[in-house]
């Protein structure tokens, strides 16, 4: 193959070779990058997530892997550090050199890797309901937009009788922004402001006496009175139990959750909390083949027959499962094949239908309200009939309203403007 | 005085006299109506046709609510059971042959049993069986159906129950049914709120003579709370003599619930304030007498919480599920000799060789927190465990309109059980006498032959003690975790400065009253926000930390110069 015209330079070649050849070995598997914290405050939510990575990538190389090639998971711990996130990204790219990166739960993460994302020109899955305003090139959303949790909780809540708000929330980004839009929303129903209350509170409040009789003398004025929880990580804890304390009944005052889902119920005893509600996109408890699949699956790996599922492990089954047909697809992992490859993309979801991968980076998905039973998981009470496509610049917030997403040429754009015609909008995450 | 006595019990014996006659009245219809009931009685095939017809709502909530209600109506005291079962999600429908059943769960299995008599049928396997399914909507339709079915029930806190559903229902066909309970009730509790409940619904019946009207109003105001007070506002929207009256009923209750408002401030202000207290009284003995700035103190609260769950484990995997409830009241000695153990440890270790370096202590401390914290969650995981609440501690109880929780009201007695008894460590003891004689006058002690190593061993012993029985405590009102003892640092240290350092009543002080001031800032601020409020505490602190450097309750003397 080679003709080397002198001795000295075969050598040089040969010894090339010698160093590339682990190099070439190492290019016959294609390398998954997991960027979920192990430690610190976030472990609680995103260790099953590098967890279920780990399972699906083993289940796909027990499958032949990827365009004949394996897959091998590279797993790093962010630490709940946000800056973190961007300095390991950028370690999985340049050093390590994967090939897709599946990333991150709280929003603040999500905003931290972006740009690196972005310069880098990855491909990044980003598996949790998140509050919008946003589409990246490089990022997909396979979590739920505000149109694809909060928008219809509160549609079926409305739809129940419920004419008083009570939207409580952590005090960060994702709460306040799902709020700005769940206010402006109510408004347009002909909600009054003083049928509105919204509180914010620190991570990890546990003094919940005041702001749970607040809720109660609040909804306890003639009017049914829901609670819009977007409270996050383990302040809930204390939260559902001062709730349980005060009596607060869900036939009374329903408290809808955005966050809490089977894992977070894991540790509580829901005998008191039967009827509250959760919106979500996937529960456990939904009966389907392949979530019973997925379901024996997860037991098997983790040997734990109680650990539960929950949604953003779904987000990143359905994400992986597109990530695979993009790269069949484009016959290459190359980044800019495969995120052009994505697009329209539909694989199986674990409720009995299938989800695509929309020009806007987000994913067209089912609704569910469940509600809390004593065992811990949801039963379902409510769905979409069919699937939502996911709204990344909410049509409620000013402004956004004009604004849209299309990453297929020749748009090619996370934030056109259709009321100017211009790319780069108000807002603007990528140029 | 006789006399007064006999005029103030006349009106109220001919209520008695009136009731009487109004229950005699009621007794004779009933006499009537009964065999009309009996005769319908024996034969529950209506109740059991309408239970069948579940299995055609399976599904649809609005369907399933109708049923429920027309198993109301039907009055049959075999509904009860039913709605019971349905309520707990336990009722169910084999497949094969459409039989609805209560079920009991068996894990694969379910056994089957009679809806309305509870008779078994034998086991089906759950595949095999559909649940009839509940939602709120659903939930709230048997609450309202049990309200009726139950108001006869010989269990008094069923028929209070039920008696406040058809307060919150007010609806007009509970009205026979209503008076009917009146007549036979006998417990003065339920009566008063069945007599309410009347009182709300025929309020709102104009066909009603109008005294008999404005006397229901009358009734409601003195309920005084905020149900009574929606029923009154609808009310004093109208027109006419029983408007004014509801009107001047909503102007009572808004004044006096203005003062049920600051109370039930106060009381959220004062368990704050036993929380902080808990917390900041160990800080108090290592910083406040010591004048160690110990940056560990959190992590020996961290440590007492952990103690709760290490105990409520051993408990429970000794197979002990009684003494579950009991884990608490065992693990505080626990939680106080380990965490005083590693307490004196640290002592030892590290802080006696660092005594009149306070930099070099802050650091040293700060890294022995970093380096407990991170034990931590090598031994016991990086996330939240679980420590359960005994039941005795669950739940709340109201006294007028003010709600309390137990487990608050605990904290609190113990909070100033334990400063009570550090109080008296400190006067009534040698070794306080010691620990008083050194924080004073080290050299002077010395000479006195005291040994003043030991005793600032012990000194420190006792502070961490006291901060693991805090976490004692916080076990049962935060998340245990290893961060846990983070979050209440700052709080302790700045109790511990503004109280005044050095001078436990001043901490004492300083708890309560930023317990206090933090809540009674909270509702007034924003909407709702605990994190403003807490900024301007801090703030206001850091201004009156100018004003007074010492604190609140300076000590005074040359030994505090020195």
């Amino acid at each position: 193959m080679f003709q080397f015209r002198k001795p000295v330079l075969g050598l040089a070649a040969a010894a090339v070779l010698a160093t590339a050849a682990p190099v070439m070995a190492q290019e016959e598997t294609i390398k998954v990058g997991i960027l979920h914290s192990l430690s610190g405050t976030m472990a609680i939510s995103e260790t099953t997530l590098s967890d279920v990575m780990l399972m699906l990538i083993e289940q796909q190389n027990a499958a032949g892997g990827v365009l004949g090639r394996q897959l091998e998971p590279v797993v790093v711990d962010p630490a709940s550090d946000w800056p973190l996130f961007a300095e390991k990204l950028r370690e999985l790219v340049e050093v390590d050199g994967v090939d897709v990166i599946f990333c991150c739960w709280t929003s603040v993460s999500r905003k931290s890797i972006l740009p690196v994302a972005e310069e880098l020109n990855t491909v990044v899955f980003y598996p949790v309901q998140y509050e919008g305003e946003e589409s990246s090139r490089n990022i997909f959303y396979t979590g739920a937009a505000p149109n694809q949790q909060a928008i219809p909780a509160v549609d079926y809540l409305m739809d129940q009788g419920v004419e008083r708000w009570v939207l409580a929330g952590t005090d960060y980004v994702y709460p306040r922004t799902t709020n700005r839009i769940l206010e402006a929303y109510l408004a347009s129903k002909g909600v009054a402001p003083e049928d509105i209350m919204i509180s914010y509170t620190p991570f990890g409040h546990s003094d919940w006496q005041t702001i749970v009789s607040d809720i109660v003398s609040f909804g306890s004025q003639g009017k049914f009175t829901a609670v819009v929880s977007t409270i996050n990580g383990d302040a809930n804890v204390p939260f559902y139990r001062e709730l349980a304390n005060q009596g607060v009944d869900a036939a009374d005052i329903p408290v809808v959750a955005f966050s809490v889902g089977e894992e977070e119920l894991a540790g509580l005893d829901t005998s008191a909390l039967v009827g509250h509600l959760a919106a979500w996109n996937y529960f456990q408890s939904i009966e389907d083949p392949a979530n019973e699949e997925f379901i024996a699956a997860w037991h098997a790996f983790t040997g734990d027959a109680t650990e539960v599922t929950n949604d953003p492990m779904e987000a990143h089954y359905i994400g992986f499962h597109m990530w695979v047909a993009a790269v069949e697809k484009a016959g290459t992992t190359d980044a800019d094949a495969v995120i052009d490859a994505m697009i329209g993309v539909a694989v199986p979801n674990l409720t009995g239908g299938y989800s695509a991968m929309m020009p806007n980076h987000h994913i067209t998905k089912p609704v569910f309200i469940g509600e809390i039973q004593a065992n811990g998981q949801f039963e379902v009470v409510w769905q979409t009939t069919g699937l939502v496509v996911g709204d990344e610049w909410s049509d409620y917030l000013p402004d956004s309203m004009n604004l849209i997403a299309d990453w297929r040429a020749p748009l090619s754009c996370g934030n056109f403007n259709v009321a100017t015609g211009v790319c780069g909008g108000a807002g603007a995450a990528t140029p | 005085m006789t006399n007064v006595l006999h005029r103030a019990l006349r009106p109220l014996r001919v209520v008695r006299l009136g009731r009487a006659l109004a229950a005699a009245l009621c007794l004779s219809l009933l006499a009537v109506v009964a065999p009309a009931f009996a005769q319908d009685e024996p034969d529950d095939a209506a109740l059991r046709a309408l239970v069948q017809e579940f299995v055609g709502a399976e599904g649809n909530y609005r369907d399933t609510s109708a049923i429920v209600d027309r198993i109301a109506a039907l009055a049959d005291p075999g509904g009860v059971s039913v709605l019971n079962t349905l309520n707990a999600g336990r009722l169910y429908f084999r497949n094969s042959d459409r039989v609805v059943f209560a079920g009991t769960d068996l894990g694969a299995t379910l056994t089957m049993a009679d809806p309305v008599t509870g008779e078994a049928l034998g086991e089906v396997v759950k595949r095999e069986a559909t649940a009839i399914r509940v939602n709120n909507a659903v939930r709230r339709s048997i609450r309202t159906a049990m309200s009726s079915l139950t108001l006869l029930s010989p269990d008094r806190a069923t028929r209070l129950s039920a008696a406040q559903t058809i307060f919150t229902n007010r609806d007009a066909t509970n009205l026979p049914l209503l008076e009917e309970a009146i007549a036979e009730e006998t417990n003065a509790g339920v009566l008063r709120v069945m007599q309410q409940a009347r009182a709300a619904i025929i309020v709102a019946n104009a066909d009603i003579p109008e005294e008999e009207r404005i006397a229901a109003v009358a009734v409601l105001s003195d309920r005084g709370d905020q149900a009574a007070l929606n029923v009154l506002r609808q009310l004093a929207a109208g027109e006419g003599a029983v408007a004014e009256a509801a009107e001047r009923g909503v102007s009572r209750i808004e004044t006096a619930q203005i003062f049920w408002g600051i109370g039930q401030n106060l009381w959220f202000g004062i368990s704050l304030g036993s929380v902080l207290l808990l917390a900041a009284v160990g800080l108090a003995i290592t910083f406040g007498v010591m004048g160690v700035i110990n940056m560990a103190h959190g992590e020996m609260v961290m440590i007492g919480a952990y103690t709760v769950f290490v105990v409520q484990d051993i408990i429970r995997a000794s197979g002990n599920a009684g003494l579950i409830e009991w884990a608490l009241p065992i693990a505080i000695p626990i939680a106080f000799l380990v965490t005083a153990g590693i307490g004196m440890g640290i002592e030892r270790g590290v802080i006696r060789w660092l005594y009149g370096r306070p930099l070099e202590t802050l650091l040293a401390t700060f890294g022995i927190s970093l380096a407990l914290q991170q034990a931590a969650r090598s031994i016991f995981g990086s996330s939240n465990v679980l420590v359960s609440s005994p039941s005795w501690m669950s739940g709340s109880f109201s006294v007028g309109q003010l709600n309390f929780n137990y487990s608050r009201v605990y904290i609190l007695l113990f909070a100033i059980m334990v400063f009570m008894a550090l109080i008296l460590v400190l006067r009534r003891t040698a070794l306080g006498l010691q620990m008083r004689a050194v924080t004073q006058n080290r050299r002077m002690a010395s000479a006195m032959g005291i040994h003043t190593p030991r005793v600032d061993m012990f000194t420190f012993g006792l502070g961490s003690g006291i901060a693991g029985l805090a976490g004692v405590a916080l076990s049962q009102i935060d998340n245990v975790s290893a961060n846990l003892g983070q979050a209440y640092l700052v709080d302790s240290f700045m109790v511990v400065v503004l109280g005044g350092v050095g001078n436990l009543w001043g901490t004492f002080v300083g708890a309560f009253g930023l317990g206090v001031t933090n809540k009674f800032l909270e509702p007034y601020i924003g909407q709702g926000d605990a994190v403003i409020a807490k900024i301007i505490v801090l703030v206001a602190i850091i201004v009156f930390i100018q004003w007074r450097p010492r604190g609140l309750f300076a000590l005074k003397g040359r030994a505090i110069e020195s």
